[in-house]
């Protein structure tokens, strides 16, 4: 039942680092994360690696492995074959910090530059009444985890650290979503999505949607969508005056 | 040590979950500077997990539920053993506190006519579960993060720094609180702890401190809860000389998955029973018709045909016994193991394959399909789950003044949620966490500001009780080589869980407390190599001593209850003891030695013990305890 897998590690900090081999056993049913920890119960206890729940509900496990971006926990060893080298690396698009660990920093600034939820005015706590349908688009985005997998992938940072600057990120584009499609929002999101958190950097690639864990359709649920609605105000002179009247207090 | 960063906060909050965000939302309302911090990052701590929702009495689904109804079933599950007044307060403040979370952006799933939908759970009489499927910690804990950004948001236009009222202090590890023991009772002056990414130390200096460091499962070899459950927070509170409460009962949720081994204990949801899935042993038996116990027949279908119709026509039906309190679903299916009734990987099949359509598990059990279908390869909307029991929650705690919880003998500390003691009893009802996290995280807010107002600034802390602190912390560099602490945390996770776990005897227990003291002498042999940057080898060293004294505990308390009730069963004294009813036990550290005492269970007032049927009362309760009340508004 049990082989001896040949695993390859990055391991380093922010000055320096490569990968590193091991043979390690992997047992039935076992999973990447599970290897990793087996590498530090044994031959590497300072093995630096982010993970809580090991059941694909937190998030905290991102890395990739054999170059494609995964949660750790929720990739099987058995979707490989058992000669096949397996290599985790850091998440690409963020600073490493130590072996597996990176500084994921940035989204969470990101997350304090989108406008929260605007409550209605008026309306109780107790008195909120919305209807399933209408629920759940929003709810959609909200089953994110924020492993920031999505983030890592999306050519627009990764391949270009000057535009972490312009640009949100997928992870937000779908938070502006959420926000847009609750029914009971008061703010108008579309003009703010456009000029400040740059969606329209986004060329729809559809990688963020590739990667996601949770199969949230990002670009074709939200981006797409957005997009959309984007260019709604933009060339309806109308809602454009309704849009400035509605959003003075920005 | 002048290297050392300093913080000074009014309120300083341990802990980053349902619980701790609560606490920094209210005392940020109260006008209050607050750090959070959390040993993992935000937005990420355990409450995330949480599947089944968040119990409140809202009548949402069926208008007879109120909060005397959640009263009760909460002290039936605890088995009576619950501080009553947590339990009242508990079930009055839910439904506001749920409420609340619509306003910061929540969305939970709708009813038929736009309300907040409530699913079935056991132990509660009526659909009471507020839910989103069954990812409700998800929800919970982004809607805190979210509302706490968006005060930050708020902060930030009136004083252009964000982080200028609320600041969240992510991976930073706390291993000592801070004392000032100049006047009697020692007060709380702030805390010490580590940044995970660096391995630099830091010092918070404030008045007030809220304990929000959730559970102990680590401790257990078999279990439901992520790697932070290392009783931090219980071993800072009785360490600091405050007391913990209730040790004695765990709860050991009745179905974890069993295979494969590296998944074993993660936790399969209470709402695939609520749901319509019923357990069945290798015979093919709905064998929980056969483990009903007397306390219960009122409340519980005896038949498959009634517990069937009971799904769809609950107010002329009883309920189907798979939901059942949880320790005694736990039971049964350790019961049916043991007597070679089990399946092929030693737990029983839970099914809801021939139960609901495949689009309907795939709408309401989104997250179980899933994690079957991942992690085992099963198809559950084809085939049975294997479960078993796997350790879940800790009823034990600190002890805390039911209306504010201020931990007892520490001015200034405070403790909410699952780290706090005395709302559960003997056993939580699931959906009770969440909603505790809630009014009591909120309570804690509200309680420690106002404390600080009183109190005024913190004490002085002295370069000697940072010392301290600092060469604590750094011991593990140090050790003789010989123990690593991966083995020893495997080794006390083995023997927590063949001596202490489930099914308990005095023998046992014995002999775990007799290699407790051994592991005493591991742990301070534990050595770690590696730097201080993001080194885990370290972590695991510090989190070793709290496992440790959190199981000492937690064996001490449970060789000391010489009877059987909720989370705590002993096959040496099988039976339930009205006498046990009215006892607490309580740990508390006396020459660095844990000691366990016996401390009597607050007196229920009349007029809530007349919110039940005498009859029913008859069976928890002495004689002389019952004599003059005139139960019967049930
Ligand atoms: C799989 C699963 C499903 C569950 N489902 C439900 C459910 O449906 N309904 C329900 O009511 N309950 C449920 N529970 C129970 C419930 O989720 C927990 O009891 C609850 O979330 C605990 O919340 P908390 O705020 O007390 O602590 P947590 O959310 O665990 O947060 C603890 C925080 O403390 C921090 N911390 C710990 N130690 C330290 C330290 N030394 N220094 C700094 N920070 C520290 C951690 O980093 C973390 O941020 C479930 C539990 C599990 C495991
Ligand atoms: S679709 Fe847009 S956001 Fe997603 S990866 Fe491509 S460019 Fe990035
Ligand atoms: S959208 Fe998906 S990939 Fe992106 S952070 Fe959320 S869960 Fe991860
Ligand atoms: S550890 Fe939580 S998603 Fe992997």
């Amino acid at each position: 039942m049990g082989y001896t897998s040949k695993f390859r590690v990055w391991r380093g900090d922010d000055t320096d680092g490569g990968l590193v081999d091991f043979e390690v056993e992997v047992n039935e049913g076992e999973v990447v994360l599970d290897i990793v920890h087996r590498l530090q119960a044994t031959e590497a206890p300072d093995l630096a690696v982010r993970w809580n729940c090991k059941a694909g509900k937190c998030g905290s496990c991102s890395a990739e492995v054999n170059g494609r971006p995964r949660l750790m926990c929720m990739t099987r060893m058995s979707t490989f074959s058992q000669d096949e080298v397996v290599t985790v690396t850091p998440l690409r698009a963020f600073p490493v910090i130590k072996d597996l660990v990176t500084d994921v920093s940035f989204n969470y600034q990101k997350a304090r530059e989108i406008p929260s939820f605007a409550p209605p005015v008026g309306v109780e706590p107790g008195d909120y009444r919305m209807q399933q349908v209408d629920v759940q688009r929003s709810q959609e985005f909200r089953k994110c985890i924020e492993c920031f997998l999505c983030q890592n992938t999306c050519h627009v940072i990764r391949d270009h650290e000057e535009n972490k600057e312009a640009f949100a990120g997928p992870r937000y584009f779908i938070r502006l979503a959420e926000l847009d499609m609750h029914p009971l929002d008061v703010k108008d999101r579309r003009r703010g999505a456009q000029e400040e958190h740059g969606l329209g950097m986004c060329n729809i690639t559809k990688c963020c949607t590739d990667v996601c864990p949770e199969h949230i359709h990002i670009t074709d649920n939200a981006i797409i969508p957005m997009k959309e609605r984007v260019a709604d105000v933009k060339y309806d002179p109308l809602k454009r005056i309704l849009l400035k009247i509605t959003s003075r207090d920005d | 040590m002048s290297q050392i960063e300093r913080h000074t906060y009014d309120v300083v909050v341990i802990g980053a979950g349902g619980a701790g965000l609560r606490a920094a939302i209210e005392a940020r309302a109260q006008g209050k500077s607050v750090a959070i911090l959390s040993k993992s990052l935000f937005g990420k701590a355990h409450t995330v997990m949480a599947e089944g929702g968040i119990a409140a009495a809202m009548g949402n689904v069926n208008n007879n539920d109120n909060w005397q109804v959640h009263f009760r079933d909460t002290m039936r599950g605890g088995k009576f053993l619950n501080n009553y007044r947590m339990a009242e307060l508990h079930a009055k403040e839910a439904p506001q506190r749920v409420w609340e979370l619509e306003t910061y952006g929540a969305l939970f799933d709708r009813t038929k006519d736009g309300k907040i939908s409530q699913r079935n759970f056991g132990g509660h009489e009526y659909p009471r579960l507020a839910h989103v499927g069954d990812r409700t910690g998800l929800e919970l804990i982004r809607t805190l993060q979210q509302k706490i950004v968006s005060l930050q948001q708020d902060d930030y236009i009136t004083t252009g720094d964000y982080e200028s009222h609320i600041k969240v202090f992510a991976e930073f590890a706390v291993t000592d609180l801070l004392l000032d023991e100049s006047a009697g009772q020692p007060r709380v002056a702030g805390c010490f702890g580590y940044y995970r990414e660096t391995g630099d130390f830091a010092v918070f200096q404030a008045p007030a401190v809220i304990l929000a460091t959730g559970g102990i499962g680590k401790s257990f070899k078999v279990t439901s809860n992520s790697w932070e459950y290392t009783g931090d927070g219980h071993s800072l509170a009785i360490r600091a000389g405050s007391t913990l409460i209730n040790m004695e009962f765990v709860q050991f949720h009745p179905t974890g998955m069993v295979w494969p081994p590296s998944v074993k204990g993660i936790l399969v949801t209470e709402s695939v029973r609520g749901d319509g899935g019923v357990l069945r042993n290798s015979e093919g038996r709905r064998f929980m018709f056969d483990y009903i116990p007397d306390v219960f027949k009122k409340q519980y279908a005896t038949t498959e045909a009634e517990a069937d119709r009971w799904y769809t026509d609950p107010d002329n039906n009883k309920r189907p016994p798979e939901l059942l309190p949880r320790d005694e679903v736990a039971r049964a299916i350790n019961t049916e193991v043991k007597a070679g009734r089990g399946t092929p990987h030693g737990g029983v099949f839970l099914d809801v394959s021939t139960r609901l359509t495949a689009e309907q598990i795939q709408t309401k059990l989104p997250s179980m399909y899933h994690q079957f279908k991942e992690l085992a390869g099963v198809d559950i909307t084809k085939e049975p789950m294997e479960v078993g029991p796997t350790c879940h929650y800790v009823m034990g705690g600190v002890e805390v003044e039911a209306d504010t919880q201020a931990a007892t003998g520490v001015l200034g500390l405070y403790a909410a949620g699952e780290v706090g003691g005395g709302l559960h009893g003997s056993n939580r009802l699931g959906g009770n966490s969440l909603s505790d996290l809630l009014v009591f995280g909120r309570r804690a807010g509200e309680a420690a500001s106002t404390y600080v107002d009183a109190a005024g600034a913190a004490a002085q802390i002295t370069d000697d009780a940072i010392a301290r602190a600092q060469a604590h912390a750094l011991a593990p560099f140090d050790g003789d080589g010989s123990e690593n602490p991966y083995t020893i945390h495997s080794d006390l996770q083995q023997t927590m869980n063949d001596l202490v776990g489930i099914i308990r005897n005095g023998t046992e227990l014995r002999d775990a407390l007799d290699r407790l003291e051994s592991f005493k002498s591991r742990v301070r042999n534990v050595t770690v190599t590696g730097g201080r940057v993001f080194n885990p080898g370290w972590h695991l060293a510090l989190d070793l001593q709290s496992l440790l004294l959190v199981s000492e505990c937690l064996a001490r308390s449970a060789l000391a209850r010489e009877e059987s009730r909720g989370g705590h069963t002993r096959d040496d004294f099988p039976a339930m003891d009205p006498q046990w009813r009215q006892v607490n036990l309580i740990c508390r550290m006396t020459d660095k030695q844990v000691n366990v005492s016996k401390q009597a269970v607050p007196t229920v007032p009349n007029e809530l013990l007349s919110l039940f049927d005498v009859t029913e009362l008859d069976k928890y309760f002495t004689g002389a305890e019952l004599a003059g009340v005139t139960g019967g508004a049930h």
